[in-house]
This record gives structure tokens, sequence and C-alpha cells, in this order.
């Protein structure tokens, strides 16, 4: 008999735990939304095993206002006598001070009675067991991932609307004094006005769309003809696709950069558009060529019966047939060369033609307050967020079509 | 009148028709746009690297030496000055090579005549040519022509309408067919760096890769599930890897700054650390952190892939696994890893490659500095840091052969697992 899988054991064992995940979780989030000092502390654990055993005990036949009860007590608990999963310093106020232990002890309660949702006291089955392991394991998991992808991206946005000066003095503050109104967004004015980012916006913008123009025009042809046209050779072909892009760009880079030095095509956004599409066409070729292999030919044939030219087919059959397949496609070219830095980086030199990732590159430097290299890194991210949300549906398909790339 | 076919001897046609021929045509017309663009930035390209990194080539000599020529007149012709002349400043733009038979050429303006002809030079009707002969690296000179003009010369072009033209043959390092070296290998590979970069680079990509799948995993069976809110999450999951990389690496940049970052502010306020932490500057704590950057950026991938194939696992299977009893981590460990087992290796090693062709997440994070070089990091720093383009380009060899290596690898078993 495994002594794991007993009712008591595993409340006391996945309370602690989850508990002490509940207060580490509700501490930085607190830290970072006031800036005062909010920490767990090992007397958590106890905590969270009575919080487990409870909701053992009475929570067993799904009593909605157990959770609300049994927070109550914890809450009560700290306020009597202080014993409570996270300290709190001084400094916080009083608001965010209930705010911290509210969330910490209704977290701790709600997740509680949710994991142990039909567990018996004695002995357990495997699989009930297991369930409530798995429901313990999924709560870390959507508190964890959260966490880790949106703190980068909150400390970017909170950065990019604070000064350096105050920053330096407390990392961890990143209150917005809304009282400064439109003045919350000064880097932003700035790096339009006098770093000309502007302009960078528009660069990046033409040189993505003609790059996925440009991609298309080569793209489709070729995925059509490696997807339904008899050759030899095609098996290679449908092989050595991925090949192409397996090759590093780095390596690529060195020769291109001695070439366009030589024609003097560096420095020069024309020479940025002609190499941008060559390092796409492979990856949309291949998620095409994949696309329209799925496609019935039986609809093409039926065009092909009645007379016309097989490059009318494609125009007028195959094409309006894939427009989906066609958004993602240019979806995700647009996100890879508006996106794309090492090229940029290593052929444009002139403040006159960056684009946005160059941009923000040049941003690096010391003499440049912090704030306006993240408020550069919001305004390269926003629109590619923004695009992508909205056409969620066809960026995921894209991004499972054809490519393992980035 | 046709003879009969007898029945046993029918076989289908063999080689082309003309309809598959013009099959085969059209095909090649279509590709052909795309055959010639990727031959000219992919292969072409491929095949400099190898030529380069057998060359003794630097930054510098990026340009083959060339003559310089200048043209002005000096004195003032309209005055009738009397010690005008025509000059040429002639110039080695290279400081050591040498430029050999140069010549130059000029047409020469109507009503200016010479009063006396340099020696190395001669006029014939309109035309000026000289023979210069060779040019040590560094050579500089002047040819002096004193002139005097007629009133008909001050109505046409003047002198330095028509631009001279002056030609020479240089030894091009970069074009030559001579002068190959072993040095740029003997250089990348002399010393204990080379191997320690092979190090961190198998490192990085081992457990990024793996840490990705890993992540991506887990993050697939969370949301292997309907429930409100499941497209925002994955929405929201997908971000590090949709955002560009310049941004979120200097996001994470600032997060872990040791004098001002959030992280270190954190850590310490949570009592786990008593001083601030250099995480992307110290020894094996950059590495670490590098890799981690890979795996956040890119576990969104994997997941994304590994969720297609999990809904895609036919039910059936697990209402019968359900009838026999099976517990949920039997059903994980014997139905769906087994069926996700195919994906996952082509996952692997698809973001093998990939991770080792990274070069963008650490040179932005770390610059390869703190033990993070890795080869494509050091394509870089030789080539442009040390202005050393051959041995740039024979590290960038070495990467090519080591990806043949894996892509044999990776066909190999590709071709059993279906699917990608």
């Amino acid at each position: 008999m495994n002594p794991f899988r007993i009712g008591y054991v595993t409340a006391l064992l996945l309370g602690a735990l989850w508990c002490l995940i509940i207060a580490t979780t509700v501490a930085v989030a607190m830290s970072f939304a006031t800036g005062a000092g909010f920490r767990p502390v090992w007397l958590a654990l106890p905590l969270g095993a009575l919080m487990g055993l409870a909701c053992l005990r009475w929570g067993g036949h799904g009593r909605p206002l157990l959770p609300a009860a049994l927070a109550l007590a914890m809450l009560g608990l700290a306020a009597l006598s202080g014993l409570a999963p996270l300290a709190i310093a001084p400094d916080a106020s009083g608001p965010a001070r209930w705010t911290g232990l509210i969330a910490a002890t209704g977290f701790t309660a709600l997740g509680m009675w949710k994991i142990l949702e039909k567990t018996p006291e004695g002995a357990l089955t495997r699989h009930v067991f297991e369930a409530a392991v798995i429901r313990f394991l999924t709560g870390f998991g959507y508190i964890f991932f959260t966490a880790i992808v949106v703190i980068p991206f909150y400390v970017m946005v909170m950065t990019s609307l604070k000064n350096q000066a105050a920053l330096v003095q407390n990392p961890l503050d990143f209150s917005l004094d809304l009282s400064q109104g439109l003045g919350l967004f000064r880097s932003y004015v700035e790096l339009m006005r006098d770093y000309n980012f502007g302009s960078y916006l528009w660069t990046s913008f033409y040189v993505s769309v003609l790059t996925v123009l440009i991609t298309l025009a080569f793209a489709i042809p070729g995925a059509y003809a490696v997807a339904r046209l008899r050759f030899r050779g095609q098996k290679v072909f449908s092989r050595s696709i991925l090949l192409i892009y397996m090759v590093p760009m780095i390596v690529l880079a060195l020769p291109i950069y001695i070439a366009f030095s030589m024609t003097g095509l560096r420095n020069t956004l024309f020479g940025i558009v002609l190499i941008y599409p060559v390092t796409t066409i492979p990856v949309a070729l291949y998620m095409l060529q994949g696309y329209f292999r799925g496609l019935p030919s039986e609809v093409e044939e039926a065009g092909l019966m009645d007379g016309l030219s097989r490059l009318k087919v494609i125009w007028t059959i195959t094409l309006p047939l894939s427009l989906p397949a066609l958004a993602s496609v240019s979806l995700y070219v647009f996100m890879i060369a508006w996106n794309e830095f090492l090229l940029a980086f290593m052929l444009l030199d002139d403040p006159g033609k960056f684009t946005l990732t160059r941009g923000i590159a040049s941003l690096n430097s010391s003499e440049v307050p912090r704030q306006h290299l993240m408020a550069g890194s919001v305004i390269a991210t926003v629109p590619i967020m923004v695009l992508f949300l909205g056409l969620e549906r066809f960026m995921t398909k894209g991004l499972t079509a054809g490519s393992v790339k980035g | 009148m046709t003879e009969p076919v007898p029945p046993n001897t029918a076989r289908p046609p063999r080689g082309m028709g003309p309809l598959a021929r013009r099959e085969a045509r059209l095909a090649w017309g279509l590709l052909m746009p795309t055959l010639i663009a990727v031959a000219l930035v992919v292969i072409l390209p491929l095949l400099a690297v190898f030529w380069i990194a057998f060359k003794p080539i630097g930054l510098a000599e990026l340009r083959p030496p060339a003559p310089v020529v200048r043209e002005d007149i000096r004195g003032d012709l309209e005055e009738g000055d009397p010690d005008a002349y025509l000059r040429y400043r002639l110039r080695n733009s290279s400081q050591d090579q040498r430029i050999t038979g140069v010549t130059l050429t000029d047409s020469w303006p109507e009503g200016l005549s010479a009063t006396e002809m340099d020696p190395r030079c001669t006029l014939e009707g309109a035309s000026l040519s000289c023979d210069l002969g060779d040019w040590e690296g560094g050579f500089r000179d002047q040819i002096r022509i004193p002139v005097t003009a007629d009133p008909s010369y001050f109505e046409g072009p003047d002198v330095e309408a028509s631009a001279p033209v002056i030609t020479g043959s240089a030894n091009n390092v970069l074009t030559s067919f001579s002068s190959f070296t072993l040095e740029n290998f003997a250089r990348i590979f002399q010393g204990s760096e080379f191997w320690s970069v092979l190090g961190v680079t198998l490192f990085y990509t081992v457990f990024g890769t793996a840490g990705a799948l890993i992540f991506g995993l887990f993050a697939a069976l969370l949301l292997d599930k309907s429930f409100t809110g499941q497209g925002l999450l994955r929405g929201l999951y997908l971000f590090p890897y949709v955002a560009p990389v310049i941004a979120v690496a200097f996001a994470w940049i600032l997060l872990f700054d040791p004098y001002s970052g959030s992280a270190n502010a954190l850590l310490m306020q949570m009592g786990v650390t008593s001083q601030a932490i250099n995480f992307f500057g110290e020894r094996p704590l950059a590495l670490i952190m590098v890799t981690l950057f890979e795996v956040w950026r890119y576990f969104p991938l994997s997941f994304l892939f590994i969720l297609a194939r999990m809904q895609s696992i036919d039910t059936d299977m697990y209402e019968a696994a359900d009838m026999d009893g099976a517990s949920p981590f039997q059903k994980f460990r014997y139905l769906s890893l087994p069926q996700l087992l195919g994906i996952l290796s082509v996952l692997f090693l698809l973001r093998f490659i990939w991770t080792f062709n990274k070069f963008d997440d650490i040179f932005l994070l770390t610059g390869g500095n703190a033990g993070t070089r890795v080869l494509t990091v050091n394509v870089y720093e030789q080539a442009f840091a040390l202005s050393n383009i051959g041995a740039g380009a024979a590290v960038a060899v070495v990467i090519f052969l080591m990806l043949i290596l894996f892509s044999l690898f990776f066909f190999r078993v590709m071709s059993r697992e279906e699917g990608l």
C-alpha cells in the first residue's frame, strides 16, 4: 500500500505545497504591482496543510460555500494572531496589505477545495489519487506559465512608462503616477519626435509587406509545381526545401555582407527587400505545397477538361480555394520580416534607413535612457501582437502548417 | 491495316508522352524563379563561404587595391597665368599591395594646349594617355602638364568635365585563384578556445531543445481541454515566440539587471539571496540564463505542435482504457506518449538544428561574453570584432559541416516518422 495514497496524507502534502505556491505567487504579483515588500514565509506550509485537511473533511460533496468560509477563517487567524502565509513589510499601504492577504487565503482555499474534489478521507484508489495530483499540477501549470510569459512583457510595458531614476531607486515599484495623464507616454512621444521612430515604423511596415508580396509571387508557382505537377526530381525538391532552411542565417550573412559591400547594395533598403524574401521563400513554399496537396485535384481536373490552361486553373480555381492558407503564410512571413534583426543589423548603417528592429538596436547605449529602449520594444511588439491576436486562427494554423523555424 | 497486338506483350508506354513532357516543362518553368533566387542567395553564398575560408582576408581587404586619380587645373587660365598647369594627383588606395600596369586616359578639351608634356604621357588629337607603370603600396605621385588656353577653351567644356579613366591590375585576394591558406582553420582550432565554444554550443543546443520540448509538452497537456478562456491562454502562451526577439531580449536584460533589475530586487526581498546576482555576467550562470531564454522563447512552438497532435488522437482509445480501469497517469504513459513520440522526435531534431543555428538571442543577451560564446556568435566575433573575415568563414564552414551531419541523421529518422 502506497503511504501517499491515503486521503489525509494527500490532503496534507498537496495543501502545504499549494499554499506555498499561492503565497509566492501573490507575493510576486503584489510586489510587482505596488513595489512594497511582500514575501512568502514557511508558515505557509503548515497553514496550507491545515487548509487541505479542512477541505478534505468538509468539502467532499461539493459545498460551494465551504472555500469562502475556510478563507474567512484563515483571514481571521491572520488578522488576529498574525499567522499568515506571507509576510508584508510595513511600507505596504492598508489596501495593498488586505488585497494580498485576501488573495492568498482565498486562492489557497478555493484551489484546495477544487483539488480535493471527491477525494475520500481514507485509502484512495489509484484513480482518485492521480486525479487529485493532476488537478494540483494543472493549477500550478497555469500559474507558472502565465507568470513566466506575463512578467517580461509587464516589465517591458511598465518600464517604458516610468523614468530611470524612479526605477533605480526601487526596481520593483511599477506603480504608475496616473496624475501625469498623457505625460506617462513621454518616452513614446520622444521616440517619435527625436528618434525618428515614425519613419522606422513605416520602413518596417513596407519592407514587410513587400517581402510578403514577393515571397508569395515566388512561392505560389513553386509550391504548385512541387505539389501537383509530375516531373523528374519532384521528390528531391520537396525534401530539399526543408534542407535549405536549415542553413544558418549567420553563415549566409557573411558572404551577403561582402557581396553587398562590393556592389553598393549595403545600406540600401532595396538590398534588404532583395534579401528578405529569399529567406522566407523556402518556408512559404513548404507550407503552401502541403496545403495544395490537400486540395481535391478533381476540381482542377474539371477545369482542365473545360479547356482552361494550367495557369488559368491555378488563378481561378486553386488560389481562391487556398485563401486561408495564403492568409496564414502571409501572416507568418510578415512576422518573420517584421522581427528580422540580424540582416538589418549587419546591412544598415544609415539612421535614415533603419527598420524598427535596427532602430531599437541603436537605442541600446548608455546615453539613451532605458525607458526609451523599452518604449521602442513596445512599439515593435504591439503591431505584431495585435495582428496575431486578431487573426490568431490563421496564425496558429500557419505556425503549425510548415514551420518549426525560428 | 493495323497489326493486332498480342495481349501478352501489352505494356504501359515507356518514356514520356508529349503531355507529360509539357507538364514537366511547366513545372520547371514555375520553379525556375525560386530556383534562381535560392541559388543566388543560398548556394552561391555557401560556396563563397567555403572559398573565403581558405583565404587570408580581413575586413580591410574587402575592397581590392585600386589606383585613384583626381584632376584639377592650378592657376588662373582666364588671366593668362603663365604658371598654370593641369594636375593629376595619383594614389594607390592600398597601403601594402602593389598595382601593376597602371594606365591613365583622359579626353583633352578643345582650346587647351600643353606647353610641355610629361614624359610618361602622350597626347594624340583629343586624347591623353599615360603609361604609369607599377605602383607599390602607399604610392603617391602627381602629373603636372603646363598649359595655356585659347579663348575657344572657355566656350567649350572645361577640363574637369570629362573624368579621367585609370586602370591597373592588382592581385585581389578575394577573387584570385592563388594564395589559398589553411591559416584560418589553424587559427580557429588552435588552443582550447574552439573546444570550449563547441562545448557551450552543445550544452545550449541540447538543453535548450529538450527544455523547450518538456515545457511545451506540459503546456500542451494543460490546454488539451476546453474551458472558457482557453483560446486566450493559448494566444498568451504564444507571445514569447511571436514578439520580436530584440524586444524580449532587452526586456530580459532589464529584468535581470544586477543593479536595477526587478528579479534581483525580488529575490533579495524574498531572502533568497543577500547580494545582487549578475545573471548575464557570471560564468556558469550566464550560459544557464541564455539556455532558459531559449526554452522560454521556443516552448510555445513545441506546445503548438504537440497540442495539434494531441487533438488528433482518437478518443475511442481513451474510452476503452477507461473501461479497463486505466488511471490518468497510465493513460498518459501508455496511450498518449507513444502517440506523441513521432512528433516529439521530429520536433527535437528540427529544433536541435535550429537552436544550433541560433545567433540573435545570445548575441543580444550577452554578446557571447561570460562563457556563452556559441559557434554562430563566434562567426560574428571572428569576422567583425576581430576583423578577420577568413576566420569567420572558417567557423561558418565548421558549422555547416556539422549541420550536414545532423541533417543526414535527421532525414533518416524523418523518413521513418511520417508527418511534417
